[in-house]
């Protein structure tokens, strides 16, 4: 096959979007994950463990992790597309990328509602 | 200014005759009336008449003697002299294959900017006088179709350099949003179209060079900003 450079695969968008959304997210979360830690206080696991027994704070909790697992799917993407040129490792480099942050997001899960 | 002896560094390379380029040192004594770098290459070239570099107009509007002066992209007709620490250190613009010394070959910039159509795309037949804008639409274009394509800005992005194939850079979507912001085109769909795409528009991660080293002090990165919140507008 001719080597042609092809350029134009119509996406960009969303992931654009997705990146600032989830930044906002995350900022969102500090914030407050913070004000609840300065009120609570909490000194021992016990206490801990009651912040994160509370369901609203385990939405968010996950809301974060899932955030923050795709915002670094996009930036992570984003270096690959960069700096590894051959298709073929990139796609590997994809495929693993998407894989380890579900299973991250997976294993944040399990962790939060085992709390 | 008095008479003065400047320092240069000067980056040589002729493929008929080096096997890699390497860096000349040279001194010019210049005149009082010698104010702008491109006074001094002149001096050079005087000199050396083998120094190569593009110039034309020796007042910032031509574009052609763009080049990286102290590490920074500018123009050596709108460069002061006397403003620069020596010795003055002259490289090619970075990222493009050197044709020679100074000269780069910028057939990849222009295809570039050629791809984002820069020209008004108008399928009515035309007036017999002419298309207007009201005032407030045209206001809209200042600050973008000043650009005399110089490169300084395309050429000191990260992004232009790992993708000078795939990404447009700053200079040619700074002309694309020319276009989009033009109440005659008839081409915005399309033009939104074509910058829809993960290298051609979104590589651009806000670095701002090219706003730092624009010799005519226009701003790619906010027409860029202006195009993902025109197809933001138009996707949400």
């Amino acid at each position: 096959m001719i080597n042609r450079i092809v350029v134009g695969a119509h996406y960009g968008l969303r992931d654009w979007i997705a990146q600032r959304a989830t930044a906002v997210i995350m900022a969102v979360y500090s914030v407050l994950i913070a004000a609840v830690l300065l009120i609570v206080r909490p000194a021992s696991f016990e206490a801990w463990q009651g912040i994160f027994a509370n369901g609203f704070i385990k939405f968010v909790t996950f809301l974060f992790f899932v955030s923050l697992f795709y915002h670094a799917w996009i930036g992570i993407r984003d270096l690959w597309m960069d700096y590894v040129k051959p298709t073929g490792i990139r796609l590997s480099l994809h495929v693993i990328t998407l894989a380890v942050l579900v299973g991250y997001a997976a294993w944040a899960a399990s962790i939060l509602w085992r709390l | 200014m008095s008479k003065r002896t400047v320092q240069f560094s000067i980056y040589r390379y002729d493929p008929d005759k080096d096997d890699a380029p390497y860096m000349q040192d040279i001194s010019v004594d210049l005149e009082p009336t010698d104010r702008k770098l491109l006074d001094a290459l002149t001096k050079l070239k005087a000199k050396d008449d083998a120094i190569s570099y593009r110039r034309s107009c020796r007042e910032g509007v031509c574009g052609s003697d763009a080049m990286n002066i102290n590490g920074r992209n500018g123009l050596a007709c709108l460069t002061d002299i006397d403003s620069l620490k020596q010795p003055i250190v002259l490289r090619p613009l970075p990222g493009l294959p050197v044709i020679r010394d100074l000269i780069v070959d910028m057939t990849q910039f222009f295809k570039q900017y050629h791809s984002i159509k820069p020209y008004l795309i108008n399928n009515d037949p035309p007036p017999e006088r002419e298309r207007l804008q009201s005032p407030e639409d045209r206001e809209e274009l200042n600050g973008l179709y000043e650009c005399i394509l110089c490169a300084c800005c395309s050429t000191s992005c990260p992004s232009f350099w790992w993708n000078p194939d795939k990404f447009v850079g700053p200079a040619g979507l700074l002309a694309a949003y020319r276009f989009l912001a033009d109440t005659r085109d008839q081409a915005t769909n399309e033009r939104l179209d074509n910058l829809e795409d993960p290298y051609r528009l979104f590589r651009c991660h806000t670095i701002m060079n090219c706003v730092d080293v624009c010799p005519k002090g226009l701003n790619p990165t906010k027409a860029i900003g202006k195009i993902k919140d025109m197809m933001v507008r138009r996707a949400v």
